[in-house]
């Protein structure tokens, strides 16, 4: 089976002379294609006054060009069913498009072209501005929104980690066309950017393709983002409410300081949150607080490991009145999980799901070109898909058991409710 | 192209063969949605669904999602208008699980009292988080404002008030009464060999006695003779905007005119269960709502259904605007496209967009196993296996016979969602540069 999967022998991986690494694969069965990808130009950069700032540049982008207005990029890309996203995040600013095969160069050249050369008519400027401002002040009365935002405050004080990268009202209304295009000019490049193709394309031809399209670019002024914020510790518990008017539901997040990627001890947490909180139906999590007790329509938990260390979180959304109980259900699992081991068939079970679960995720042109940008991302190796398996069945019990123990405190946790008042 | 049997006992079975990946999908679809159900037991279809999910005694409760987990598969149930239906997605060599599952699960299910009882809180919760969400509120007003006869008047979730008291016994009727092979439709996508799929169905699925009959549902909606219209009130600084018009079901032939028109007025649909729609910035309402800064954002549906449903048209005000605003600008332009043809250039590129979204759909095959279910539920496979003929073979003359016969203002519900919550009084947005 794994022999059918992407290899160094299939994958196709080259470095343009501008610093863009390429990658490529190709499928058979439709007739479409996937373009996606990264570069380093997030949010990591911006000051607190600032928030929003990467996310605003970014979504500029495709409103407007040296040689193309927003309605004619969207007349270029929706006239043929094709469809590209540029989208600001905290570590990077990422793309994603896809197209019918035949229309692989026209959907190359309109990223290039939003990439290279963007205008930010301040037109757009003011409706995109008018966009997010709107999207804010939903957010400020969604309860799951608000709890999330909440904890990423709580967990990471003065951080990057605990800011919206999306911004504030007040951040967001103090930004300035010049500001956009500032940001742009200092940290867009294409060094260090990760461009995947994957679909009805001959690898060689697609790396040929994007060689075309991007390969010209230099911008040798501009400085990509690329630090790693710090870790952060959890010293004491940390607690907040958020009172959400006229609302029938409140949504909780619970959570740690978590680990990165490249940590050792990934692969173990990466086991220990499946049986916590993701195998079959939300892990034990699902099995205690919504199966049990009835008290949630969704409750699940979340290892997030990226370049930085993110949260290891569980989240609930519960009647307000349910609220503690729910609490006190996940912690509960939090401390079975450290104090008992997991039975041998139980982890078993959580690396049968996680091996045996590959060739779902490796279906589709998007599963597949999301998994070598991992693969590039943390320097996996293009063999890593021969190796997956081998890395999730070496995890041990009382590796399980040791890493829950160290990350995940039941007496010292961060938690954020929004919802209304009870 | 996909081909169809039909067991003794009356189940359907449809069978795809694809070698694209080593993954197969394995539907049941059941003749059975809200569209069944009555005041007093709303929302039983969807709660049914759950206890699907609640065990037999070959599958105790929390044994299904284990299993197919183990076996590095996914799953899922949904119910909707016209359908309950059940699928899991495996690795190829392990697809027999499904099929286990649900030939199991289609007789054998317990309704287990405790288990209805936790259940119910489970699906209060779900309805109270749908609550939480003005559009979600918008539109249950508005839908139910459009239908005073047909059941698809009320939501899928079901009326809160039904939710509390639905009983043990109701469910276990509802599941005798509709869970049988002669109201099933099987459908299995993916990498297997079809004769030995179809053996293996027969053996599983065969043996189950067919019920009696459902009743039908006899409930026509008549025709609206006048625009109707919600005002609903709530918390929150963001206002919303939403239309419906009645529209033909799937099966009649006026539905692939209808489809066109609604692309050019507000985007293709997709065809991705898993993924948000495609983009429509180059949609007309997208140019009048959202390029004239009086919406953030505009969507429409029109979903295939059995019985005559809706072309459904959201807006998210932006603020400083009114829904007012949003639909003076929406009148404006159903007024263009009743008077004047679309362009060939506007009706070409529907078709296109709409080739390409099947192009990106066949890649899952769950996504296809979707499709042929719920083509056999509305209308038939053909339906689907022809959609992209019967759209090219339509002219500019077509969409405008269709724009006059469903989108009059008599034939519309309107409703606008008023924010009332701190700071509704918002500023206009942003702040004036100098140039």
């Amino acid at each position: 089976m794994s022999g059918s999967y992407p290899s160094p022998e299939t994958i196709g991986r080259s470095e343009l002379a501008n610093g863009i690494t390429v990658l490529g694969y190709q499928t058979h069965g439709s007739p479409s294609v996937v373009v996606s990808g990264y570069l380093w130009a997030g949010a990591l950069g911006e000051p607190p006054d600032r928030a929003g700032l990467a996310y605003f540049t970014a979504g500029m982008l495709t409103h407007g060009t040296e040689t193309r207005s927003f309605g004619q990029i969207n007349e270029a890309l929706e006239s043929v069913g094709a469809q590209l996203g540029i989208r600001g995040g905290t570590h990077n600013v990422s793309f994603g498009g896809k197209a019918l095969a035949e229309d692989l160069d026209l959907l190359l050249d309109v990223l290039a072209d939003c990439l290279q050369q963007p205008t930010f008519p301040l037109g757009e400027v003011q409706k995109l501005r008018g966009q997010i401002l709107t999207d804010l002040e939903r957010r400020a009365h969604d309860t799951r929104r608000m709890a999330h935002l909440t904890f990423d405050a709580l967990l990471y004080p003065d951080h990057p980690y605990g800011r919206s990268v999306k911004g504030y009202e007040e951040t967001v209304s103090g930004l300035q066309r010049q500001d956009l295009v500032d940001h742009y000019r200092a940290h867009y490049a294409p060094r260090g950017m990760v461009l995947a193709v994957v679909g009805a394309v001959p690898v060689a031809e697609a790396q040929e393709k994007v060689e075309a399209a991007l390969g010209p670019w230099r911008a040798l002024e501009a400085t990509p983002i690329r630090d790693i914020p710090p870790a952060v510790d959890l010293p004491e518990p940390r607690r907040q409410v958020v009172d959400v008017e006229g609302k029938t539901q409140a949504d909780v997040v619970l959570g740690w300081p978590g680990l990165k990627r490249a940590d050792p001890d990934f692969v173990p947490a990466y086991l220990a949150n499946t049986v916590l909180g993701t195998f079959g139906m939300m892990g034990r999590l699902g099995d205690r607080v919504r199966d049990e007790q009835g008290l949630a329509y969704y409750v699940y938990s979340r290892l997030e490991a990226g370049l930085g260390a993110g949260p290891w979180s569980a989240m609930a959304g519960v009647n307000p009145a349910d609220v503690e109980q729910a609490i006190d259900g996940i912690l509960d699992e939090v401390r079975r999980l450290r104090d008992e081991p997991v039975p041998a068939g139980e982890l078993a079970d959580s690396q049968s799901y996680l091996t045996g679960s590959l060739p779902l995720r490796l279906e589709t042109n998007e599963g597949i070109a999301g998994t070598l940008l991992e693969i590039e991302r943390y320097r996996l190796g293009l063999d890593y898909l021969q190796r997956y398996a081998g890395l999730i069945e070496a995890v041990t019990v009382p590796e399980v058991q040791e890493v829950a123990r160290k990350y995940l405190d039941p007496d010292v946790y961060c938690l954020a409710v929004a919802g209304p008042e009870v | 192209m996909s081909e169809k049997h039909q067991l003794e006992n009356g189940l359907t079975v449809l069978l795809q063969e694809s070698r694209r990946a080593p993954v197969t999908t394995f539907w049941i679809w059941y003749r059975v949605g809200s569209r069944n159900e009555v005041p007093g037991v709303t929302g039983i279809a969807h709660w049914a669904e759950h206890m699907l999910f609640k065990g037999s005694e070959a599958f105790p409760k929390g044994q299904i999602d284990k299993q197919i987990a183990r076996n590095g598969g996914a799953m899922n149930g949904l119910t909707w208008m016209d359908f309950t239906t059940f699928f899991e997605t495996l690795p190829a060599d392990r697809i027999d699980l499904g099929l286990r599952i649900e030939s199991d699960r289609m007789v054998n299910a317990l309704f287990d009292p405790e288990e209805v009882a936790r259940e119910r809180t489970v699906i209060i919760s779900e309805r109270q988080g749908a609550e939480n969400q003005p559009p979600f509120l918008l539109g249950e007003e508005v839908v139910a404002a459009a239908f005073r006869v047909h059941p698809y008047h009320h939501q899928t979730i079901g009326d809160m008030c039904d939710l509390e008291v639905i009983s043990r016994q109701q469910l276990w009727d509802h599941y005798q009464a509709f869970y049988g092979p002669n109201n099933a439709i099987a459908v299995a996508v993916g990498d297997f060999e079809a004769p030995r799929m179809l053996d293996r169905i027969r053996t599983l699925f065969g043996p189950l006695a067919a019920r009696s009959t459902p009743p039908p549902v006899y409930r026509p909606e008549p025709p609206q003779r006048g625009e109707r219209r919600v005002n609903l009130e709530g918390p929150g600084t963001t206002s919303y905007f939403q239309a419906a018009y009645h529209v033909p079901p799937a099966a009649e032939d006026d539905f692939f005119a209808v489809t066109v028109l609604t692309s050019i007025l507000s985007g293709p649909s997709g065809m991705n269960l898993f993924s948000s729609s495609p983009p429509n910035r180059t949609s007309r309402l997208y140019q009048a709502l959202v390029e004239s800064e009086l919406a953030v954002s505009v969507s429409g549906a029109y979903p295939p259904t059995l019985d005559p449903y809706l072309y459904r048209l959201s807006a998210t005000v932006r603020g400083g605007r009114t829904a007012a605003e949003i639909e003076a600008a929406l009148d404006a332009e159903i007024e263009r496209i009743r008077r004047e043809p679309v362009s060939a250039t506007e009706l070409e590129t529907a078709v296109k967009q709409t080739k390409a979204q099947f192009a990106y759909s066949s890649e899952s095959v769950t996504n296809q196993g979707f499709w042929l279910g719920y083509s056999a539920i509305v209308a038939d496979t053909s339906w689907f296996e022809t959609f992209l003929d019967r759209l090219e073979a339509l002219t500019v003359e077509d969409v405008q016979r269709v724009a006059n016969a469903y989108l009059s203002h008599s034939n519309r519900t309107l409703g606008h969602y008023l924010a009332q919550g701190r700071g509704a009084e918002v500023a206009a947005s942003g702040q004036e540069e100098s140039r």
